[in-house]
Formats: structure tokens, sequence, C-alpha cells
């Protein structure tokens, strides 16, 4: 493989790790604040419990951000120079903004939010526990405005190959920001709620019954199913943005060769791009005119518009996009059924968590993790879907890569690759042993207590 | 906007003095934590959590000086940023997984199952030791002009070692603040081991600079020039000095003078630093690209520029909030 292939999957491979814990913290930092408020409102200690345990899974979560992140920084520089080359005056600017309002507030009081409940009085902490919720957000805000940019670029000139800023407010609310923005936030919601709901239940079905695991469980159920149809309505409206601004991409997703009228929803078929047609088509007529125009005979366009007379390609790759959206979207929908069943459940004669029957929260297991999957199944979406440009129109991703020799890149892949693989497991493996010490009732037994010590130590050492 | 004369001349000015003071914030406030990693396996398991408490509330800070400066090279000097880290490819790469493993390390150490905690700590220490090197390696590269051939590799091997031991001295003087007892009194002497490493390496460095460039030679040792640049290395040796003799009154029974060792150490890294930037002023890629040339455009900059004035002393408040909630010897962390 060649430079260019092996440092876009080196890219692909860092951004969906890093995005992994980025996609946990910013909503689990709301929540978190939300645990302490309502403990400070109420006293009652079994939002303490819920904080205290949720709390680890943060700062892990963050930890795994920040070090993923850190190598995303670095990866302009050492694969994408000509990025920063073109476009470093609106890219650079948006990044700076970014560690300065994002990254220090919440490296800072990270510190005091995790080690600091008896040290600071209480309502610093409280302040801290929101300041690093904000800081959470505000890098998603800045990163998601650079990123949604790249897709619909404006505000800008090009002078000698080089792109200059004219108007920083249409850069920043570029027509795609408010779509993605949001659509990232709620995914954000999403993969929390069903991270809670999913690790209660797994605690439930150890014979856990207390306090602490009831609240969450419920938190995380009702999060789920209030904000899943927000979601899925965003994730439409995301869709019709994209068909102005990125017409090719909608016809990928659409898996849609010809601009024809009564395009049907797909919900099976193998893009073939050699012969530039699908095979084994299963779908709902007219549905997909009706979803993008409204209407049963609205005209979609196809992807055999977007081939140059000389036969050039200018759309994506179609299969990935193709498959990466209904991925997505079945996990939404699959996020709908199981939110609201439980949540209708829990509701029905106010039974609460008993009223939930067993297979639901074994389904409820696996589900944990289903905003992750969802998440990157978008991002595959957008960001194949943009493809071959990096910066829509202006820059293509070619045209950005690093000339450093394919074995180093090959090296380095491979390094970080293991190494996710290794983290990744580690991570899920302490989620569920941390779970698992909870059902204990967060005592440690101390393997051998050599002495009254060693039994004290190990409760301190978090 | 002709406040202060040509903004194409301040504005990188001052932005590669912004850089400038990251990255010099960051080798020590970074170096001390990851110092404090190198010198784990001479630590008992006891001592190991002990020093991880000193550094647990501030290394994600600490860190983040790096993505500043990184974020500055590449808003401030686009075209050089590209070059540098194209070039050292390889010790970056190695930098970021030591930093990915040592960084996780925090807090596997102490969630995941008991029995795997001796594997976390090794892999802190082994993250921490790869991330020095590395800095380390990069240094030398970056000093001999970012050429690749076997003497700048034999160069950077050098001074690779020579950043991990001052790392670690630094983070010696550091535990000697946070710590007490037998943890503080093993502290100081492996601060009393790791000058040699300063010394060498500072040596090492300021010998080679000035062969590698004419123009730097010339910088050094012209005159008047030679006056400017005298004060560096007699400040330095009055500061290893003084670091030596702060260093042979602990510990003591009252912890008189714990301090000294850590500030005496900051300063020898703001000597080390001045002398460096004095020398490759005006160039941020070694003999090729000045800053002037690097600059991205004003007007970007300028935006940038305006946030920081209002953001950086913000930073500097809350930084200093941070040190002065866990201020005293480390306790250990609990999150209640
Ligand atoms: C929990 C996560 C999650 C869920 C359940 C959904 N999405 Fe999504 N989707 C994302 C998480 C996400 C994302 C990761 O946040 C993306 C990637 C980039 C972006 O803006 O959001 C995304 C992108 C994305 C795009 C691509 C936009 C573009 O870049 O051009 C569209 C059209 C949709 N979504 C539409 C939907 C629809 C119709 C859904 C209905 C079920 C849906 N999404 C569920
Ligand atoms: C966080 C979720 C994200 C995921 C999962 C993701 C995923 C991907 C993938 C899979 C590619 C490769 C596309 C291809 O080559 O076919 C890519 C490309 C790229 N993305 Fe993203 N992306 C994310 C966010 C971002 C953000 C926020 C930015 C910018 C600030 C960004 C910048 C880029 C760049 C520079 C490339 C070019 C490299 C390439 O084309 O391979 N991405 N991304
Ligand atoms: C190319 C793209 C990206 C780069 C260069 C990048 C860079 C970074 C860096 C350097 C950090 C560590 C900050 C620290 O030291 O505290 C970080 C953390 C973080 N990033 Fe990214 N990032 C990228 C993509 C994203 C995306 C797509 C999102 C979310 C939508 C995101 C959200 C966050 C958040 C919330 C954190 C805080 C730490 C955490 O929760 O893990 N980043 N990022």
């Amino acid at each position: 493989m060649d430079t260019l292939m092996l440092s876009r999957i080196q890219f692909g491979a860092n951004i969906s790790f890093h995005i992994l814990f980025p996609t946990i913290t910013i909503a689990l930092g709301w929540v978190l604040l939300f645990f302490k408020l309502r403990y400070n409102a109420t006293g009652n200690v079994r939002w303490m419990e819920a904080y205290r345990f949720w709390v680890k899974v943060f700062a892990l979560s963050f930890a795994m951000g920040v070090v993923s992140g850190i190598t995303m920084s670095f990866q302009f520089g050492t694969n994408w120079p000509g990025f920063m080359e073109t476009v470093g005056n609106i890219a650079g600017p948006l990044l700076a903004y970014e560690v300065m309002t994002a990254f220090f507030l919440e490296a800072v009081f990270l510190g005091i939010m995790l080690f600091g409940f008896s040290r600071v009085p209480g309502w610093l902490h409280t302040l801290a526990t929101f300041l690093v919720a904000f800081g959470t957000s505000m890098s998603a805000f800045w990163i998601i405005v650079l990123n949604s940019w790249m897709h619909t670029p404006q505000g800008f000139e090009m002078r000698e190959g080089v792109a200059f800023a004219t108007n920083w407010f249409e850069i920043i609310f570029n027509p795609s920001m408010p779509y993605r923005f949001t659509h990232m936030m709620l995914a954000s919601g999403l993969t929390v709620a069903f991270l809670l709901a999913g690790l209660s239940a797994f605690r439930w079905l150890l014979g856990d019954r207390s306090n602490g695991v009831r609240v969450t469980l419920k938190t995380g159920v009702y999060m789920g199913a209030l904000l899943i149809p927000v979601q899925i309505f965003m994730g439409d409206m995301h869709g019709l943005n994209t068909l102005e601004y990125q017409p090719q991409k909608v016809a990928a997703m659409e898996g849609n060769w010809e601009t024809q009228s009564n395009v049907p929803l797909l919900l099976f078929a193998i893009p073939d791009e050699e012969a530039r047609e699908n095979r084994m088509e299963v779908g709902i007529p007219n549905m997909a005119s009706i979803i993008l125009k409204h209407k049963a005979d609205g005209v979609v366009p196809g992807l055999n518009d977007f081939v140059a007379e000389d036969g050039t390609v200018m759309h994506p790759p179609v299969a990935p996009v193709f498959w990466s959206f209904r991925i997505m979207v079945g996990t939404g929908f699959a996020m709908l059924f199981l939110s609201w069943a439980a949540a209708f459940l829990m509701l029905r004669k106010k039974r609460g968590p008993e009223g939930i029957p067993t297979f639901m929260y074994y389904a409820m297991v696996p589900m944990a993790f289903s905003g992750w999957v969802a998440t990157l199944a978008g991002w595959y979406t957008t960001e194949i879907g943009r493809q071959p440009w990096l910066v829509q129109g202006v820059l293509t991703t070619e045209m950005a890569v690093a000339d450093v020799p394919a074995p180093f890149v090959g090296t380095t892949l491979a390094a970080y690759l293991s190494i996710y693989a290794l983290l990744l497991a580690a991570y899920v493996g302490v989620l569920f042993f941390l779970a698992r010490k909870g059902v204990d009732g967060d005592v440690p037994r101390p393997r051998t207590p050599l002495s009254g010590q060693a039994i004290a130590r190990e409760i301190p050492a978090e | 906007m002709n406040l202060f004369g040509d903004p194409a001349i301040w504005l990188p000015f001052t932005f590669a003095a912004l850089m400038g003071v990251s990255i010099l914030v960051y080798v020590v406030l970074d170096g001390f934590d990851l110092g404090v990693g190198v010198l784990f396996p001479f630590a008992t398991d006891d001592e190991k959590d002990m020093m991880v408490a000193s550094i647990g509330p501030f290394w994600d800070a600490n860190e983040t000086w790096l993505v500043l400066a990184i974020g500055l090279l590449l808003v401030a000097f686009p075209t050089a940023h590209g070059t540098i880290l194209t070039a050292l490819y390889l010790p970056v790469a190695i930098m970021l997984i030591g930093l990915i493993l040592r960084g996780v390390a925090f807090e596997f150490r102490v969630k995941a199952p008991t029995p795997h905690k001796a594997t976390w700590n090794w892999l802190f220490f082994a993250g921490s030791l790869m991330t020095s090197l590395a800095q380390g390696f990069m240094l030398g590269k970056y000093v001999m002009g970012l050429e690749s051939t076997w003497g700048t590799w034999a160069f950077a091997s050098i001074t690779a070692v020579f950043l991990t031991v001052a790392y670690s001295m630094i983070g010696a003087c550091w535990l000697i603040l946070k710590t007490e007892t037998q943890l503080q009194a093993k502290a100081v002497t492996w601060a009393k081991g790791g000058i040699w490493g300063l010394v060498l390496g500072l040596g090492a460095v300021s010998l080679a600079t000035p062969l590698v460039s004419p123009r730097i030679f010339d910088k050094w040792f012209t005159m008047p020039e030679i006056f400017y640049l005298a004060p560096l290395p007699i400040l330095s040796a009055v500061m290893v000095l003084f670091l030596w003799r702060s260093l042979q009154r602990l510990p003591n029974p009252t912890d008189a003078g714990a301090r000294a060792p850590f500030s005496y150490a900051i300063a020898l890294y703001i000597l080390a630093f001045g002398g460096l930037a004095y020398s490759f002023y005006p160039y941020v890629v070694p003999e090729q690209l000045t800053i002037y040339e690097a600059a991205s455009a004003p007007e970007s900059l300028m935006i940038i520029l305006v946030g920081a004035i209002f953001v950086i002393p913000m930073i500097g408040g809350y930084t200093a909030l941070a040190y002065w909630v866990f201020k005293g010897k480390a306790a250990e962390l609990r999150y209640d």
C-alpha cells in the first residue's frame, strides 16, 4: 500500500479510537453534574453513590480521550502537512481556540473534580464539575466547527492556493455546523444513556438491587427514551441539509445511481461500482423520494452526475457510505424500541425497574455500546462521504498527504492498532470489573490482608 | 492596526515568544511528572502510590502545554510545522505511544483488578521513559538542523539520555517538595545522582550548537555578542552549585529548604532554554526557515492573539488555584 492509503487508514483508526471517549465524557460530565446537584438538593446518598461510581468511569474515559487526542493533534503535522499549509489560516485559529478555551479548563478542573471533594468547599467542587462538563462541550463545539467547515466551507477566499479568512462569522456558523453539532451532542447523550442503562442492567442481573443502581438505571432509560426521537428528527434534518450542500454524499447513502424520481428506500443492496448499479436490491418504493423531497415523485440526485467527462469519479466510494449509514439508522431504531419499551414498562403501574423483564436486561447489556456503533457508523458516513475531498471543493485528500516513506507509516500504523486493541479490551474489561465490584458494595476485598494497613490502603489508592 | 508598527514583524515574534514560553512551561511541568515516572523502578510499591499521588491532580494539565505548544507551531508557522514533524516522524510516534501508555496507566493501575497493577506500573514507567527519550532525541535532531546522518543520530541518542536524566532530576526535586520521610530521603539521593546528567547535557548541547552552525558560532563568540551570552553559563554554574548545596541540607527534621532544589532546577531549565532560544532565533526550522517566512496570515494570528490575551491569564489563574488546592505534602488520592 502507498503512503496515502496507509495515512488514511492511520488517521481513520486514530480518530475512531479518539471519538469513542469524548462521546462518553461530553455527556457524562453533565450527567455527573446532575447527580451532584440532585445530591446537593436532596441530601439523598443514592445520588452520591451514583456519582462515586460514574466518576470512575468518567476519569478512565477522560484519560483515554486525552492521550488519544494528543495523538490527533500531531497527526496534522506528521501525516497531512498539506492540510495546514492550505487551510491553516482557518483551521489554525479554530484549533487554537479549542486548546485555549476548552482543553485547559477541563484538564485543570478535572484534578479538583476528581480529588478535591474533601479539600475544597462543596460549591467549588460543584463548580469544578460544571466547568469540566462545560469544557468538554466547548471542545466538541470548536472541533465540530472545523469539521463542518471542511464539509461546507464558506467565509474565505483563495489567494495563490492558500485559503484566507474573510468572514469569521460565516466560517463558524457554516451551513452544516448547527446540524452536525446538535447531532453529535445528542449522539453523546445517547451513548451515555445506554452505557448507564447497560452497566446498571449488568449489575441488576448480578443481583444488585441497591438504590444507586436503580437511580442510574432509570436515568439511563429515561434519558435514552427522551433523546432518541429528537436524534432521529435531527438526523433527518441533517440529511436534508447534506442533500443541499453535498448531494453526491446523499446519493451514495441512498445507493442511487441515476438522477430520477420515485426513488425507493433501499433496505438492502450490494452497490457495485464497476458495473455502476446495485445487486440484490430490497427497498420500499418511493420512500427515499418522500423522505428527501417530501413527495413520491421527488427527484433525487444520482451518482452518475458526479463522473467527469474523462471518466474521473468525483463521488465517494459507494458501498462503505451506503452501509455505514444503514448501520447507524438501524442502531438508532434499536435504541428507540429498547428505551421506549423499558420506559413504558417502568412507568406502567409505577413498577420501576422491577417492571422490566429479565430478557430485556439481557438486551441492555450489549446495547451499552450501541452508542459507539452508531457514532462511528455516522462518522464513517460523513467522512467517507466527503471523499475524494478533504475540504469539500478546496483540497483533495491526496494533495494533503506527507511524503513520509510508506514503511514508516506502516510501522506506526501497526503499533497504534495493536495498542488500541489492547487498550479497548482493557477499558471494556475494567468497566465491567468496576460494575462487578460495585455489586459487592464498593468495599474491595483485599486478596491477602497481610496487615491492617494493607486493607486500609487499598481504598485510597483510587 | 499599526499600533506597534508592521504586524508582519511583531506578530510572528510574539507568537514565537508564546510558543517558546509554552515549550518551556511544558518541559518544566511535564518534565517533573515524566521524571517521576522514570524513577518508578527505584521505588517500593507503597512509594509508587505516593509518587503517583503527588502528580495525579496535575499531569493532565501539564500535558496540555504540549498541545498548546504544538498548536501554536501549527497555527502560527504552518509550513515549519509540516517540515519539522515529518522530519521527526518516528520519534514523534514513539513519544505519542509513550504518552498514551503512561496516561492511561494512571487510571488503570488503580481501577483494574489488583493482580494487574504491577503490569500497569510497569507500563507507566515504560511510557514515561519512551516519552522522555523521544523528546531528548528530537531535541538533539533539532539542534543538528534536522539532518539525518549517522553523526546526528548518535548525537540525538546522547541528548535522549541526558534529557531523560534531567527529567528524572527535576522529578526527584518535585518529590522532595511533595513527600516526607523515607521516600523524600530517597528522592534526595536520586536528585544528587541526576545532576551529572543535567550538567553533561547542558555541556553537550552548548558545545554542539555553535559547531553545527557557523551563524550560531558567530553569535556566541564575536564581540560584543559574547557579553550578551556570557551571563547564561555563569548563572547556570551558580545554580548547579546552589542546587548541590541545597540537596546537601536535605532531608532535615523541620523540612527547611525542601522547596529549594525544585526552584533551582526550574531556574536551570529556564537558563538552558534561554540559551537555545537565543541561538536559534530567528529560525524556526534551523538554518532553513525563519519565523517571519513561516508565519501564517496576520489576520489569522490577530484573531488568536486577541483570544490569547484574555484567556492565558485565566489559564494562569486557575492553574495557580489547582496548585494551591493541592499544596503541601501529597496525600493519598481519593475521590471522596
Ligand atoms: C448515537 C449516535 C447516532 C444515532 C442514533 C444516529 N446518528 Fe446520525 N450521526 C451520528 C450519530 C448518530 C454522528 C456520529 O454524530 C454523525 C457523524 C457526523 C455528524 O454530524 O454526526 C452522524 C451523521 C449523520 C448523517 C451525515 C450527515 C453528513 O455529514 O452529511 C446523517 C444524514 C445522519 N447522521 C442521519 C441520522 C438518522 C436519519 C438517524 C436515525 C436513526 C441517525 N442519524 C441516528
Ligand atoms: C470524531 C469522529 C470522526 C471520525 C470517526 C472520522 C473518521 C474519518 C475517516 C474514517 C476518515 C477516512 C475517510 C477516507 O479516507 O475514506 C477521515 C478522514 C479525515 N477526517 Fe475525519 N473523522 C472524525 C472527525 C474528524 C474531525 C473532527 C476532523 C477535523 C477536525 C476530521 C478530519 C479529517 C481529516 C483531516 C481526514 C483526512 C484524512 C483522510 O481522508 O483519510 N475528522 N475521518
Ligand atoms: C482531528 C480532530 C481532533 C483533534 C486534533 C483533537 C485533539 C484533542 C486533544 C489534543 C485532546 C486532549 C486535550 C487535553 O489535553 O486535555 C482532546 C480531547 C478531547 N476531544 Fe478531541 N480532537 C479531535 C477530534 C475530536 C472530536 C471529533 C470530538 C468530539 C466531537 C472531540 C472532543 C474532545 C473532547 C470532549 C476532549 C476532552 C477529553 C476527553 O473527554 O476525552 N475531539 N482532543
